[in-house]
């Protein structure tokens, strides 16, 4: 007896974006980007810069809203139910996005507090343990090296327990132990069903966790590219050229 | 439970700005600073008169609160601009207005902490006796700050992403506090006086209404306006 197939609509996508574009004043930063993780899956996102890569996450964590396109995480709509997809995502961003004048303990601390957790004291405890911050918990933020500032964001995340990961850079600031860190945070997510997309230069690093790699350039998704020209929407004229820019230096590149 | 987890966000932001405020008190010393020094200039340069200048009082204290006002509300969003921590504040989960409603709550105190230091300046400053309405006049007093907070705390934030902040506040939250203000120096004036035509209530409704429109409007307005 054969196990009856999966339907692949049946599967619930951690994320899934969809002739996604962003566009900042006169500059699209995506021009109909098209992208599906699947559960479990590590995805690493590179491209020059400028290419749209920070977006691509911000646009995935609801930081930024879509232009045109649209997506969902875990089957809520990005457009429509934003408030839905928040507690799923997880974005550890360039900026540290603490308070200067709080400590570590408070910064994480505020942190419980907007996240509504149950027992906030021994998830902070935990999420210092787990990053080594115990040490500077009583220490404001002001006063800590940038790679600590982002052991703490990193910290903040581990309370967190996103489904989604959506880490910008994350190896950057950080010296081995750290590395080790954002490992484990992104496999500790992919334990619990979910997934994660990074952006970074540093592939060797992320070399041991992550499944596959795309590649951003001017604000499209390489692979997959040339299927995609038909179906773009009429508004996104600027995708469409880029796309068929793309598209004729790949061309070119085959004929010689 | 929604509700009470709501609520702990209102309550989690008041208590990241006032302790971030308290730890540096370079906001409370400059805006308290500025409000007594701008009811020292109108002093100057009103005169010696006492009965004039005990006429405009009402007038200019709550001028000293609006124009010092607007730097704590300009600190306010600056808070959150400086680490990158706006974007982390909007990926929480929860309603957007929660930011809003727990920032306007840590202003009001703000506010509120200020005037316990430069009501008692203009009191000795224009040589203003205690009426005897004292409560309603406190009243008054709460009623206007709550105003003024949240019209403040709601331009703060549209102007928040602009580079232009520091004009563009008092450019865009001055004509907006013209009603109120109007509302909250004839209350005053009114009760100094004894409020002998007793038009005090009148000015004092009007006011509460003010803040129930700007109050809900704010709220309703505030995930649109800090949407990137």
């Amino acid at each position: 007896m054969t196990a009856a197939p999966v339907r692949e609509s049946a599967v619930i996508l951690p994320l899934e974006l969809r002739q996604v574009a962003r566009r900042f004043g006169r500059r699209w930063a995506l021009r109909g980007v098209n992208l599906q993780v699947q559960p479990g899956e590590v995805v690493a996102v590179t491209g020059a810069n400028g290419s749209g890569k920070s977006t691509l996450l911000r646009v995935a964590s609801t930081a930024v809203t879509i232009t045109a396109g649209n997506g969902s995480v875990f089957g809520h709509d990005l457009r429509r139910r934003p408030a839905s997809v928040r507690p799923l995502v997880g974005l550890l961003g360039h900026a540290p996005g603490l308070y200067d004048d709080l400590t570590v303990a408070e910064n994480l601390e505020f942190a419980a507090r907007m996240l509504a957790l149950g027992s906030p004291g021994g998830a902070i405890s935990r999420a210092l343990e787990l990053c080594g911050l115990s040490a500077h918990a009583g220490e404001r933020v002001r006063t800590l090296s940038s790679g600590w500032q982002r052991r703490v964001s990193l910290a903040r995340l581990w309370m967190q327990t996103p489904k989604l990961l959506l880490l910008d850079e994350p190896y950057n600031s950080f010296d081995d132990e750290g590395v080790a860190i954002v490992n484990r945070l992104i496999e500790e997510a992919r334990k619990r069903g979910g997934a994660a997309l990074l952006v970074t230069h540093s592939l060797a690093q992320a070399a041991a966790i992550m499944d596959r790699r795309v590649t951003l350039r001017h604000g499209v998704i390489e692979e997959g590219l040339l299927p995609q020209l038909h179906d773009a929407p009429a508004s996104h004229d600027g995708a469409r050229s880029a796309a068929r820019r793309v598209a004729g230096a790949q061309a070119t590149l085959e004929l010689s | 439970m929604t509700w009470r987890a709501e609520a702990g966000r209102v309550g989690a932001i008041a208590w990241k700005d006032l302790t971030a405020e308290r730890r540096t008190k370079a906001n409370f010393n400059a805006v308290a600073f500025l409000g007594m020094l701008v009811l020292l200039l109108f002093g100057f340069a009103l005169g010696p008169d006492t009965a004039t200048v005990r006429g405009v009082a009402p007038g200019i204290f709550w001028l000293a609160v609006l124009f010092s006002g607007v730097l704590a509300f300009n600190r306010s969003y600056q808070l959150e601009l400086e680490g990158g921590a706006l974007e982390s504040l909007l990926l929480y989960p929860g309603e957007r207005w929660t930011i809003f409603a727990g920032k306007l709550l840590a202003n009001l105190a703000f506010l509120l902490l200020v005037e316990v230091v430069i009501v008692p300046v203009a009191v000795v400053l224009y040589q203003l006796a205690v009426p005897e309405q004292w409560p309603r006049l406190l009243l008054v007093l709460f009623l206007g700050t709550v105003g003024f907070a949240t019209l403040g705390t709601f331009y703060a934030a549209m102007a928040s992403r602009s580079r232009a902040r520091e004009v563009l506040l008092p450019l865009l939250l001055f004509p907006m506090l013209v009603p109120l203000l109007i509302a909250a120096a004839e209350a005053s004036a009114a009760l100094l006086e004894g409020d002998p035509m007793g038009n005090a209530g009148t000015w004092i409704r009007l006011l509460l209404a003010f803040d129930v429109v700007f109050l809900a409007s704010a709220i309703l307005a505030f995930e649109h306006v800090i949407e990137v």
